[in-house]
């Protein structure tokens, strides 16, 4: 496998980088980067950390970096996560306020851990963190109850001060999302999957309405809405398939959320090389983020009329004859 | 009547579903079993996931119906708190 790290790649222009990936070699990982820049969301670093760790170290080759901004990737933790040696030397400083590193998760402990000691770090007000805290853990649930991926998920932040802005990215090497949801219900393809666990009420655990005593199927919906409520990027990548929820426009008191995701303002790709797994990037306007409350009621009513126009569908009318 | 401190099990953010299970079936459950109600107290609960909340009672909604709201009581919930409570308890309604 190679990974080129490009001299840029948002959640807006991650295409193509996710292009770029060649999985054409499975028994080693080429790291390259850009020659001159390096400015990557966290979900690329997120991406490059998941697979890196299904790798021996030793199959796992990076070229000497000439990117001014290489130190970023040592910072960031990629070199220490991956346990590869590296000639870059980095001045170890407090995250506090600015990023928080590549993280390991495997466990519901470590999930604690990271919310209740990591998280705090960025120093946000609580208005601005309990979206960050919801969102990393419904996501991180999700690889540690779905994924089966043996190295858990893999979870890194930036704080960006220009845009006032933090960018998630959250990543794993597990069965992926289609392999999950096709427990319980059709779907013809990676990104018939994607949509299928973006609609609200719709889990792999089963087929059956209101879910499991564990699973409402309701985690990746509850995230969507928040980025398009706050008017921001989410994206989410598995199998060949990618759903990028693009930036809402116009007042933000007028947008609606819809339950299926196709019909938000989106973008949509097949046939991209195969991720093993599931990678999910998201941004958060800090300047943007409405009161989470005032978030749970747009949720709440179409999430309820969503139930209901499903169970509506399930009426059967008497048969006259 | 039984009453569940949350913040002790749980801390400020509510969302681990494994905890919220076992206070299901360790503590609710047995409680309502033995014909008490229960006082789920969220003081200095900050906030909580739709998956824990779920977690927490939707089960008990299943099996025993809805009336078994009657015997479960929400205190000390701050307003994000209330709010993903109501949109578990409505979800299992409308989906019964």
């Amino acid at each position: 496998m190679k990974i080129h790290l490009p001299n840029s790649a948002f959640l807006g222009n991650i295409d193509p980088f996710l292009q770029s990936i060649d999985i054409s070699d499975s028994s080693k990982l080429e790291i390259t980067t850009n020659k001159k820049w390096i400015s990557i969301h966290p979900v690329v670093l997120s991406m490059v950390a998941a697979r890196g760790l299904t790798f021996q170290n030793t199959n796992i080759y990076c070229e000497q970096l000439e990117a001014t901004s290489k130190h970023y990737l040592a910072r960031m933790g990629l070199f220490k996560l991956l346990n590869i040696t590296t000639t870059i030397h980095i001045t170890e400083h407090e995250s506090a306020g600015r990023f928080i590193p590549l993280t390991q998760i495997k466990n519901s402990a470590d999930l604690t851990k990271f919310i209740t000691e990591i998280i705090p770090l960025l120093h946000l007000d609580p208005k601005q963190s309990e979206p960050i805290k919801y969102i990393v853990s419904e996501l991180v649930r999700n690889v540690l109850e779905h994924s089966g991926s043996q190295h858990g998920a893999i979870v890194c932040a930036q704080y960006y001060k220009k845009s006032n802005t933090i960018r998630i990215g959250i990543a794993d090497t597990g069965v992926g999302i289609t392999r999950t949801i096709t427990t319980s219900h059709a779907a013809n393809s990676d990104l018939d999957a994607i949509r299928l666990a973006l609609t609200p009420g719709v889990t792999g655990t089963t087929r059956r309405e209101g879910g499991t005593e564990y699973n409402a199927g309701a985690g990746l919906f509850f995230i969507k809405s928040i980025a398009k409520i706050n008017r921001d990027f989410f994206m989410i990548y598995s199998g060949d398939a990618l759903y990028k929820l693009l930036k809402s426009v116009g007042n933000a008191a007028h947008i609606r959320l819809y339950s299926d995701p196709f019909e938000d303002r989106h973008s949509k790709k097949e046939n991209l090389p195969y991720w093993q797994g599931t990678a999910v990037g998201i941004d958060i306007s800090l300047d943007a983020t409405r009161e989470f409350s005032q978030l749970l009621d747009a949720i709440r009513e179409i999430y309820l009329k969503t139930v209901k126009e499903r169970k509506k569908e399930r009426y059967r009318r008497p048969r006259f004859i | 009547m039984k009453e569940i401190m949350l913040k002790n099990v749980v801390g400020s953010f509510a969302e681990d579903k494994d905890l919220a299970r076992e206070i299901r079936t360790k503590e609710i459950v047995p409680a309502l079993d033995a014909g008490e109600e229960v006082t789920l107290d969220f003081v200095d609960v900050d906030a909580a996931t739709q998956s824990f909340i779920h977690a927490l009672i939707s089960d008990i909604i299943r099996k025993r119906g809805i009336e078994s709201l009657d015997s479960i009581y929400f205190k000390n919930c701050n307003t994000v708190v209330k709010k993903i409570i109501s949109i578990v308890t409505d979800y299992m309604q409308e989906s019964a």
